[in-house]
């Protein structure tokens, strides 16, 4: 098994290697390459699937590693993969999804002047996404975690030469430094107290107590404030509708589906470590986010800026599951919400194509994300229009789609750990949940209603509107197949239910090693709480969901209520969601502005200190060369001079006895010998 | 019998005429003949130690190298003259000082 996932992971990335190098001259510039890839990558996901599915087993787990960096015995880290069920179906999701949306993308970036380059891209994304799933230490993980970051911030400024887009991009990139910023902090919280790495060693240091109370629950916030940023959480999430710049296929794949689930999975492998305190963090942030974004994404005439909002919404519930401790439901919930989140993006894809082809050819010019330019398109695009509804039905959380299981998991349990608290304070997590679930509804059936139904808004648009290629609309029909209940819940048919199903049961809580340490367990839910909480959260949620929906046809399609009117009695609540709580605002007149101020007198510092010490440096060492340079022209120079006017003092002086007349050497030599004879005698 | 020391005196005078020749003469070719007086009182040494002396032909021998040691010497340097005497058309050795300084 871990051959295949080598093969998974290590795919991709040939993939782009090759295609970032020679894609261009390649035939069809490369695509093939990637999405054949990837493919490999999902037919071999889906084998592993079914062979978690034979085994059947709730704790299997397996493990390999190589060595990789060996620094003596202060620092050793291993190379290492690490699969369960947990990991195999998290792999099966992420390269179901992303097979789909790179087979959806032939069509959409189709004549794309940087189609080579936005494939191999995916490619890069998927090789990362992958690696971070399997990855068996949080050191790899951590930067599998930066590689999707710049994967992100690269798709998402793919329109480079738009402003909007490049800004986008780095509003991205740097929001997300701050929550990595708290990863790399709780990271070394861990090296240095536990002296590893690799997850299933940090679970034992922990359950022997060698990291424990409020340094274990900093690590758990630490940690946790990673996945905020990268999973768009209150209040680090202004980059996520930002990032809708990017090609929807990127917004699909990257920002609805997998990498900013990244930080759900994350918490959820991490959950054994949470401490009460950190997972009371945990759950008020998620729980907040999710009603947070939801009531933004009531005003909002962007399609798929309300998309993105729901997403916020619903990572917001993932994350309040890991809190509460319904760590399954949570887990649940990314998936079932991969498949139709995915899919709602690449059905608005396709009404986006579908609109700016139209504004292309008539010459109109606006906004092909505008709402407000749409409507009636029932007709015209009758795939599109269906996938839309089962995907928004899933969303909102109606009996026999996916999306109900898993919300209501999350309700239910959610519901529990308020009832199994002593605290009433606590029952404010399942009223955010309830709350959320009922306004997700609406805001959907409201995006549904204006692009799909009524007038159209501009006939000249609308006559050009066409249904997308076969190329788009088949993977839009297989994750909408994917999004209905049995797929979750066989071998059991209950459309009410995933309890008999085998998601379930492959998928267990983990023993917390907090529990473990402290000798006894957190918090218990009793059996009978969870059952009865479950049964009320099935009734309030099918309630406030249908209450939902009605209250969207009331408003934009029977129009019962005078949307107009009504927003006028309501402004300031609704100018209030319509700027998003004006957290953007807010950002740029403390964060934004402050760093500028502080850019501008390091500069000057930079300007007026810094230089102004090294220009009086450069005058000291010009006296002191100077200087220098006269001891060597009279000292120096002197000696050697010198030493040479001597030298030839004396030879013009043994010059004159050189008379070059042959019987003076003859005398001189004959005197010679005998001066030698005379003193040898002596 | 004649005793060593008057061929020893005979000797040194002939040798002490050469080097009076050497330094007294100007003429080049006067010189050379100097040079001659010099090498012929040496032999006249060597031929009485071999006789009074070592009872050995060795003295004998070294005085016959030197007799034709002497001729061969007597052609270069007569060659050398006549070089000379083309080069400043006068073999008076005062007046050649090319070598000066």
């Amino acid at each position: 098994m871990i051959q295949t996932a080598l093969f998974i992971w290590l795919v991709p990335l040939a993939a782009f290697v090759i295609n970032i190098l020679v894609g261009k001259r390649l035939p069809r510039k490369g695509d093939w390459l990637s999405v054949s890839a990837i493919g490999i990558s999902f037919i071999l996901s889906l084998i592993l699937l079914v062979k978690i599915l034979i085994n059947w087993d709730p704790n299997f787990s397996i493990t390999a590693s190589v060595p990789w960096i060996d620094l003596g015995s202060s620092f050793k880290l291993n190379m290492g993969i690490y699969l369960d069920n947990l990991a195999v179906i998290m792999i099966a999701a992420v390269s179901t999804v992303s097979f789909l949306v790179h087979v959806y993308s032939i069509g959409y970036m189709e004549g794309d002047p940087l189609y080579n380059r936005f494939f191999s891209y995916l490619s890069l994304f998927s090789f990362s996404m992958l690696g971070l799933i399997m990855w068996d230490n949080l050191f790899g993980i951590y930067i599998m975690w930066e590689l999707v970051g710049i994967c992100s911030y690269l798709l998402i400024g793919f329109y480079f030469e738009k402003d909007s887009a490049s800004n986008a991009g780095k509003k991205a990139f740097i929001t997300n430094r701050v929550g990595d910023y708290g990863f790399l902090i709780g990271l070394l919280i861990l090296f240095t107290t536990l002296g590893t790495f690799n997850l299933a060693q940090i679970q034992e240091g922990i359950s022997k107590g060698l990291l424990s109370g409020g340094w274990l629950t900093a690590a758990g916030i630490l940690l946790f404030a990673g996945a905020v940023g990268k999973s768009a959480q209150f209040p680090l999430h202004v980059w996520l509708p930002d990032a809708m710049e990017g090609p929807t296929p990127v917004s699909a794949l990257i920002h609805a589906a997998t990498m900013v689930a990244a930080g759900v999975y994350l918490m959820a492998r991490l959950s054994f470590m949470l401490s009460f305190n950190a997972m009371l963090v945990v759950a008020y942030v998620g729980g907040f986010t999710a009603l947070f974004a939801a009531t933004i994404a009531i005003t909002q005439y962007d399609i798929k800026r309300v998309l993105a909002y729901s997403t916020i919404s619903q990572l917001g519930y993932m994350i309040m599951a890991i809190g509460v401790g319904s760590y399954v439901a949570g887990f649940f919930h990314l998936v079932t919400h991969a498949m139709f989140k995915a899919g709602l993006f690449l059905a608005s894809g396709s009404v986006i194509h579908a609109v700016h082809h139209s504004m292309e050819k008539t010459g109109i010019h606006g906004d092909p994300n505008d709402m407000r330019n749409m409507g009636g398109f029932r007709t015209k695009m009758p795939i599109t229009h269906l996938v839309f509804v089962i995907f928004s039905l899933a969303l909102s959380g109606i009996p026999f789609f996916s999306g109900f299981l898993s919300k209501d998991a999350i309700l239910g349990g959610s519901l529990a750990f308020a009832m199994s608290q002593s605290n009433p304070v606590h029952y404010l997590l399942p009223t955010f949940g309830f709350l959320a679930a009922a306004i997700t509804a609406f805001y959907m059936f409201r995006l549904i209603i204006m692009t799909f139904y009524g007038e159209a808004k501009n006939i000249k648009l609308f006559e050009h509107i066409h249904e997308s290629p076969k190329v788009m609309t088949i993977p839009l029909l297989t994750l909408a197949a994917l999004s209905l209940f049995f797929f979750y819940t066989i071998p059991s048919l209950n459309p009410m239910g995933a309890e008999g199903g085998w998601f379930m049961h492959l998928v267990q809580k983990p023993v917390s090693a907090v529990a473990l340490q402290l000798g006894r367990s957190v918090y218990t839910i009793s059996e009978h709480a969870e059952h009865a909480a479950h049964v009320n959260g099935i009734m309030i949620s099918i309630t406030l969901a249908a209450l939902g929906l009605l209250l969207a046809f009331l408003f934009y399609y029977w129009k019962k209520i005078d949307v107009a009117a009504f927003t006028k009695k309501i402004n300031p609540l609704y100018k209030l969601s319509y700027h998003k709580y004006y957290m953007d605002e807010f950002y740029h007149a403390t964060v934004v502005t402050g760093l500028l101020k502080w850019n501008d007198l390091l500069a000057w510092f930079d300007q007026h200190i810094i230089d102004a010490v090294v220009n009086f440096m450069a005058v000291l060492m010009r006296g002191f060369s100077s200087f220098d340079g006269l001891f060597d022209k009279y000292i120096v120079d002197g000696l050697v001079n010198g030493v040479a006017a001597v030298v030839g003092i004396f030879g013009r002086g043994l010059r004159e006895i050189q008379t070059g007349k042959l019987q003076n050497y003859i005398l001189g030599a004959v005197l010679g010998t005998v001066f030698i004879i005379i003193l040898s005698m002596i | 019998m004649i005793r060593l020391e008057t061929f020893l005196i005979i000797g040194a005078i002939v040798f002490a005429l050469g080097i009076f020749t050497i330094l007294y003469k100007k003429n080049a070719v006067g010189i050379l003949m100097g040079v001659e007086l010099l090498l012929n009182s040496v032999n006249l040494n060597f031929i009485a130690f071999s006789k009074y002396i070592d009872a050995s032909i060795n003295g004998q021998m070294v005085a016959l190298f030197i007799i034709i040691l002497a001729a061969s010497e007597a052609a270069v340097a007569l060659a050398i003259i006549l070089n000379l005497y083309r080069l400043h058309a006068t073999v008076d050795v005062s007046q050649i000082d090319d070598m000066k300084n």
